[in-house]
């Protein structure tokens, strides 16, 4: 992060937290980090803690994995969430989580890491 | 004003022993002879990628390879969209005189080249590097997905996307080149393996070796005219995370700008190659050019409407769903099969009336989209 912005830990750096962003200037929400806002350009976008609480957009369940990390945990359902917050992302949920259900954030190992993973 | 003046296709499946660069030369070498034209007239290249053979300077290893020195030449990199985005460059490229004879070419050893687990992981690296493939997903994941919404939104079932596979099987039954010669039915791809629910075995298309190749020139070099009527793109999104709603998906304003460009409608075209790398793809793109209803388009495979004799021929050479799938190649062979089809050449395949055709191609997680339209002019 350049400038007067903080970069607060989340998932994709082994914390147990889903972090997204807000333009100060716009108010865009993003959830990709960058050091500038994707609508507006303003620099420094505000860093926040999402709730983990969101309704679920799309599922895909993985029967056919391509690594042997990953295929010791098929089958595994892969979610879009949208959050409660207002962004869009993608994690892991219950096998049988339908689009439109309510649900929340915990945090699950998969493959050496720790991601996010969604339950009515 | 451009024309394909020639088209070149290897068969698609297992080429032994065959590198990227083999094949790319094979098609390459049958395009240029269907134009009536020497290798030395050929001052353009561009070609795809190989992810069997990444190299950062894929058109020049070529044109050293084939024996040929362009004065314009290099590589595209939009994934599936890749051969029409080649084609449309070629076609502004040929109009501005920067070149003459563009040769469009590409091909891979994806099959036989590498594993089937290195194929795959290659292609999921499309995801987002931090916040997508740390999850395990693959391309059909991310499809997978798409089709869950489509499906929940549209009243889509899985039994009208297996209704896509069938009808492409039908037509690679009829090509000799095809991959895939055994005819299947919705009831076989309801019952294939689940790869990334609610997509299974037959709903995706297989990995393959192949090459493709045209000519695209500013004047036509024999009697068979198929013109660039008119071509546009639109890139709104590279991760599915960020795609935006379905109704406002790349494909509808890609269509738009290539309806203006072309001065044609929906209503003019006679014949689609539409992008097929999975059966939700298809069902999607056909609904989003406008050439079926939405959620309609199931019904308008079952009643015929894109056989070889129904009103709207698709992929007469069986799309990518079982023709095949060789990376940049996979969805040339729909231009390569759209010319045949054009200059009357499509043997036991040929439609009735293949004067005006669309083309559309698709890259991504339905991130970048090409449109084109072809018209044969006498």
């Amino acid at each position: 992060m350049s400038g007067g912005g903080q970069a607060l830990a989340d998932w994709t750096t082994g914390a147990e937290a889903i972090v997204y962003q807000s333009c100060r200037a716009c108010g865009n929400l993003q959830y990709f980090r960058r050091s500038f806002c994707c609508v507006c350009g303003a620099p420094d976008p505000v860093e926040k803690h999402a709730s983990g609480e969101g309704t679920v957009y799309a599922t895909s369940l993985v029967c056919r994995a391509a690594t042997p990390e990953t295929r010791a945990h098929i089958p595994y359902n892969i979610v879009l969430v949208d959050t409660a917050e207002g962004f869009r992302m993608m994690a892991h949920g219950d096998n049988d989580l339908a689009i439109g259900d309510k649900v929340t954030a915990r945090f699950v190992p998969f493959a050496g890491r720790l991601v996010p993973y969604f339950a009515r | 004003m451009s024309f394909i003046t020639g088209v070149g296709l290897t068969a698609y499946g297992r080429h032994e022993g065959s590198s990227s660069l083999d094949l790319m030369s094979t098609a390459a070498e049958l395009a240029i002879a269907d134009a009536g034209l020497k290798r030395a007239d050929i001052d353009g290249v561009l070609c795809g990628y190989s992810t069997v053979a990444p190299h950062i300077m894929l058109a020049t290893v070529f044109a050293e390879h084939f024996g040929i020195r362009p004065a314009y030449a290099h590589a595209v990199q939009v994934g599936g969209a890749t051969g029409l985005a080649m084609t449309m460059l070629a076609h502004h490229l040929v109009e501005a005189n920067v070149a003459r004879h563009v040769l469009v070419v590409a091909g891979e050893n994806r099959l036989t080249g590498q594993s089937r687990d290195a194929s795959i992981l290659a292609l999921a690296q499309v995801g987002h590097p931090d916040y997508e493939v740390p999850l395990g997903p693959t391309i059909p994941a991310y499809y997978g997905l798409v089709a869950s919404r489509y499906m929940h939104e549209y009243g889509v079932t899985q039994e009208d996307l297996a209704e896509f596979a069938v009808l492409m099987r039908a037509h690679a039954v009829m090509h000799p080149g095809a991959q895939f010669h055994d005819p299947i039915t919705v009831a076989d791809v309801m019952a294939s393996k689940p790869v990334a629910l609610p997509l299974k075995l037959l709903d995706c298309c297989p990995v393959s070796d192949g090459g493709a190749a045209f000519v695209v020139s500013r004047e036509r070099t024999g009697e068979a005219g198929v013109r660039v009527r008119g071509c546009a793109q639109a890139h709104t999104h590279q991760h599915v995370t960020a795609a935006p709603r379905l109704s406002e998906l790349g494909a509808e304003i890609a269509i738009a700008r290539a309806r203006q460009a072309a001065g044609v409608a929906i209503s003019d075209v006679r014949y689609a190659a539409v992008y097929d790398s999975f059966t939700i793809t298809l069902a999607m793109l056909l609904e989003d050019l406008g050439l079926a209803g939405r959620g309609e388009a199931a019904s308008r495979v079952r009643a015929g409407y894109f056989s070889r004799d129904g009103a709207m021929p698709l992929n007469t050479h069986g799309g990518l769903l079982s023709y095949g799938h060789c990376g940049v190649g996979g969805a040339m062979a729909h231009l390569v099969e759209t010319h045949l089809q054009m200059s009357g050449r499509a043997g036991n395949r040929q439609v009735r009336d293949a004067s005006i055709a669309l083309l559309h191609g698709d890259g991504g997680v339905l991130s970048s989209h090409v449109s084109m339209f072809l018209e044969r002019v006498r």
